[in-house]
């Protein structure tokens, strides 16, 4: 029930205001559904891969995808996947959860101003 | 060559924020395809989702790897997630862009210092 409601969020936000599922999903799992930091992580991204499957799919019927600039970056970025799922298994759950607030916080200003 | 050469750097730092926090990327893989490639808008948020396919995959298949993923968690947030997009879409036109943004930056830094606070109690361990 609880992922219910945060996935809904998720998609609700991203709809919104263009952000992926994972910058709400991660969080939540973090605070409401009583994840630790790695499975939390591990198991959003799994989710956004279902998401973006759905998406580029609808989009794509649509005409509206591009698919030589998808390739340009979602190669070097499932190589930049790789290093940083490896870098991940490296670090603590605390490092990992201040790193994460870390983003949030920019993120939280960058939409502020 | 030169937008290519970045176009393709930015899309490894997207990558790396995708496996490391389990974020997809797209706040980079966006801004990307629409500056330095060129893409309209709404072209560059339709491919940002092509693009964190292969970068998610790979992700996927390391975090599995490494025992993070919970698959049944995340069928459920996948689908919920989904239908959350439909609605956000028909809300997004109803509301002022501009309140939203500023309250969305805002519960943001909160959640931020939430996240922070409880790393911060809860006592470090291995592994």
């Amino acid at each position: 029930m609880r992922l219910l409601v945060i996935g809904l969020l998720a998609g609700l936000f991203s709809a919104l205001f263009g952000v992926g599922g994972g910058i709400v999903v991660v969080p939540l799992l973090i605070l409401v559904a009583g994840y630790t930091e790695r499975p939390a992580m591990g198991t959003s991204l799994a989710a956004i891969l279902l998401i973006a499957l759905v998406g580029s799919v609808t989009y794509a019927l649509h005409g509206e995808v591009k698919p030589g600039a998808a390739a340009i970056v979602g190669i070097p970025g499932a190589i930049g996947a790789v290093a940083g799922a490896w870098v991940q298994q490296r670090l603590t759950n605390r490092t990992l959860s201040f790193a994460f607030a870390a983003l949030l916080a920019g993120l939280g200003i960058w939409f502020l101003v | 060559m030169w937008a290519l050469l970045a176009a393709g750097a930015l899309g490894l730092v997207a990558g790396m924020l995708a496996g490391l926090f389990g974020v997809g990327g797209g706040i980079l893989f966006v801004p990307t395809l629409a500056l330095v490639l060129g893409l309209t808008q709404l072209h560059a948020e339709a491919t940002s989702l092509l693009a964190i396919l292969p970068a998610a995959a790979a992700g996927v298949w390391r975090q599995r790897s490494y025992g993070n993923v919970r698959w049944r968690a995340a069928l459920i947030l996948g689908v919920a997630a989904i239908v959350g997009v439909e609605g956000g879409g028909q809300i997004a036109e109803a509301l002022p862009e501009h309140a939203l943004r500023r309250l969305f930056g805002a519960l943001m830094l909160a959640v931020a210092a939430q996240v922070a606070v409880r790393a911060w109690r809860k006592p470090a361990y291995p592994s």
